[in-house]
């Protein structure tokens, strides 16, 4: 059952679950955290109205900045602007920010700490018909690799506006991971959102203890929880942790889980390796190792077609999740 | 109004200081770069002792022109002439390259804070110099006394990103950034219209909109031209093409690419260079007997 702690949307289970891009709940988020603070300013690598930018832009001209096809002068740009006091929002896809300009990410603004926010777009390969070159399934790998970089995956357009506020009230440099494709909407507005923490959405019923430990992050949560409550009409129970910050990892929440249930599933929309599971992994295997199975892509690059073909294609779907499920209960000692 | 006598050999002289403190820095560290260190050093000295509105005894005063260094490699002589301005003690200097020390190989902003950037990575120095520009249009507007500079490789502009935000500065017409590119045309595997030809290179920054001249970037009174005619550049962003000889100061390094990234290291090597420096001093002193 949903955690009711969480004061998640009752109707994520029904087939007329309302819908929003998580993408449009950061738009949401950085017109109002302009609103709040004056030195938020806005750059954009000429994808203004499908990064959501729009809203800010139209709001606050004078704020925001066209960069043009330039992803290497977006990073270090708004580099020099945050050495000014500003708080820069960057965004294009992430397959070309941070895909094109990692370097300019590390050196001009993580190892000069400074509080640049930098929003990837169109993330996963449910960006569909563009085709391989334009799904980013290697952005979370890039960035929790370097320090001092914050890397946040909001799971629905609520918790993405809620991140972008955050990120903007943050001293830290941060990348917040954004998907194309309308996603159901699995949080409220009363949904406690903080950097950092991630939450179990989903736990057995009454004193039933779980048999396995599903985390996932982004787009993917809502698979998560329908595998989640299809298995315990079969009579297996899992909780579904909710990592919204992949980095820093809510060590604890991930710790506790392992602990209780003895047994992991990762779900995420990227690869396997270095993402969300890669975190997991490195976390578990000094604190508590358990068996772990992994949700995601394999090691390859995407093609063109529907979100639902792809995500079905690449082993990221519900029958998938229950399937490495049921797996890893095999594996338990 | 240009330089008085007496300033261009009070200018002179703090060049041959900092000219020798490159030196013994770089023989103390054991490594580093050379050639562009002491051939930009005339125009560092112009920066910090003329043009540049700073406090040394209050980095982070608020209303500071900034200064960005894109190559950070040459970062001696910005440590060098920062030292000799007031920034820190100039025995400070021996620390460079060591463990530990707040003069990093490559200048890290965490380490020394009155640096508003790391540099080492080419290409990127532009870009921030451009953004803190930027912001400041936005909080100030474009009447802000704030100067921005920033200073460049030739080799550099080998980089991509030099060319987007040469694209955007031209876009934004920023009026209070001037760019000064050390043109010394060495690069590390030789000579830079070999390797990557830049010619015209004067044309190719007027191309994107920005106010250029050429100078002779060991002449202090060009220098000085140059500086007041970019400042007084009202709807452009300035550059200025600044002609220099790697390893200036040391006749048998000068103009020699083997000498951009390694410092004097045998015995002979080290003789010649510190040689070198006491014959430009006892020449410089010559020249001005008169005043």
């Amino acid at each position: 059952m949903l955690n009711p702690e969480q004061k998640l949307n009752q109707k994520v289970f029904s087939h007329d679950v309302e819908q929003l891009p998580i993408r449009k709940g950061f738009g949401e988020g950085l017109l109002f955290a302009a609103e709040k603070d004056e030195r938020v300013v806005g750059l954009c690598a000429d994808l203004t109205d499908s990064t959501v930018m729009n809203l800010f832009k139209a709001k606050f001209p004078t704020r925001f900045i066209e960069m043009g096809v330039a992803e290497q002068n977006l990073a270090s740009v708004a580099s020099g602007m945050a050495a000014m006091g500003k708080i820069p929002f960057i965004t294009s896809y992430a397959m070309f920010s941070p895909g094109r300009n990692w370097e300019q990410i590390r050196t001009t603004i993580c190892y000069n700490n400074v509080p640049v926010k930098i929003a990837g777009s169109h993330a996963g390969v449910s960006v569909g018909p563009d085709g391989g070159t334009h799904q980013a399934i290697e952005d979370i790998a890039i960035m929790r690799v370097i320090p001092r970089m914050v890397v946040i995956s909001p799971c629905d357009a609520i918790e993405a506006r809620k991140a972008t506020l955050a990120a903007a009230q943050s001293p830290d440099p941060t990348y917040i991971r954004l998907a194309r494709e309308k996603t159901p909407i699995i949080t409220t507005e009363a949904t406690p959102f903080t950097i950092g923490k991630a939450h179990i959405i989903f736990h057995p019923e009454g004193t039933q203890k779980a048999d396995v430990g599903i985390i996932a992050t982004g787009a993917l949560v809502h698979k998560a929880l329908v595998a989640a409550q299809k298995l315990s009409q079969h009579g297996i129970f899992v909780k579904v942790l909710n990592v919204a910050t992949i980095k820093p990892l809510d060590e604890e929440a991930v710790w506790r889980l392992a602990h209780e249930t003895k047994a992991i599933v990762t779900v995420e929309e990227h690869q396997i390796k270095g993402g969300l599971g890669g975190a997991v992994a490195e976390c578990l295997a000094v604190h508590y190792p358990v068996p772990i199975e992994f949700i995601g892509v394999h090691d390859v690059f995407g093609q063109s077609g529907t979100p639902e073909e792809l995500i079905e294609h690449y082993g990221m779907g519900e029958s998938h999740i229950i399937t490495a499920v049921r797996k890893v209960i095999l594996r338990k000692k | 109004m240009s330089l008085t006598d007496e300033k261009v050999f009070d200018l002179e002289k703090k060049a041959l200081a900092i000219r020798k403190s490159i030196i013994t820095m770089l023989i103390e560290a054991g490594s580093g770069h050379t050639a562009g260190p002491l051939g930009m050093a005339d125009i560092f000295t112009y920066l910090y002792f003329v043009a540049l509105r700073h406090d040394p005894k209050n980095p982070s005063w608020e209303d500071r022109d900034r200064f960005v260094l894109s190559n950070g490699h040459i970062c001696p002589v910005l440590y060098a002439t920062m030292a000799h301005a007031g920034y820190f003690p100039v025995h400070e200097l021996m620390t460079l390259r060591k463990f530990g020390a707040r003069l990093q190989g490559h200048p890290h902003r965490e380490w020394l804070s009155a640096l508003e950037t790391s540099s080492g990575p080419l290409g990127s120095g532009l870009s921030q110099a451009v953004g803190m520009a930027l912001a400041e249009r936005i909080t100030a507007g474009r009447t802000s006394p704030k100067q921005f500079y920033c200073f460049t490789g030739d080799g550099e502009l080998d980089c991509g990103q030099i060319w987007e935000a040469a694209m955007l500065a031209g876009k934004e017409k920023i009026q209070n950034l001037t760019v000064v590119i050390d043109r010394n045309n060495i690069q590390i595997d030789g000579f830079t219209e070999d390797i990557m030809p830049l010619n015209p290179l004067a044309d190719k920054w007027r191309s994107f909109n920005w106010h250029v001249q050429e100078i002779d970037g060991h002449n202090f009174r060009m220098i000085e031209e140059a500086f007041g005619q970019a400042r007084a550049v009202f709807d452009r962003p300035s550059v200025i093409i600044a002609n220099t000889i790697p390893s200036r100061g040391i006749p048998d390094f000068e103009g020699k690419f083997e000498w951009h990234g390694k410092p004097p290291q045998t015995d002979e090597e080290k003789k010649t260079a510190l040689d070198a420096l006491r014959t430009l001093s006892g020449k410089l002193k010559n020249e001005h007997s008169t005043l």
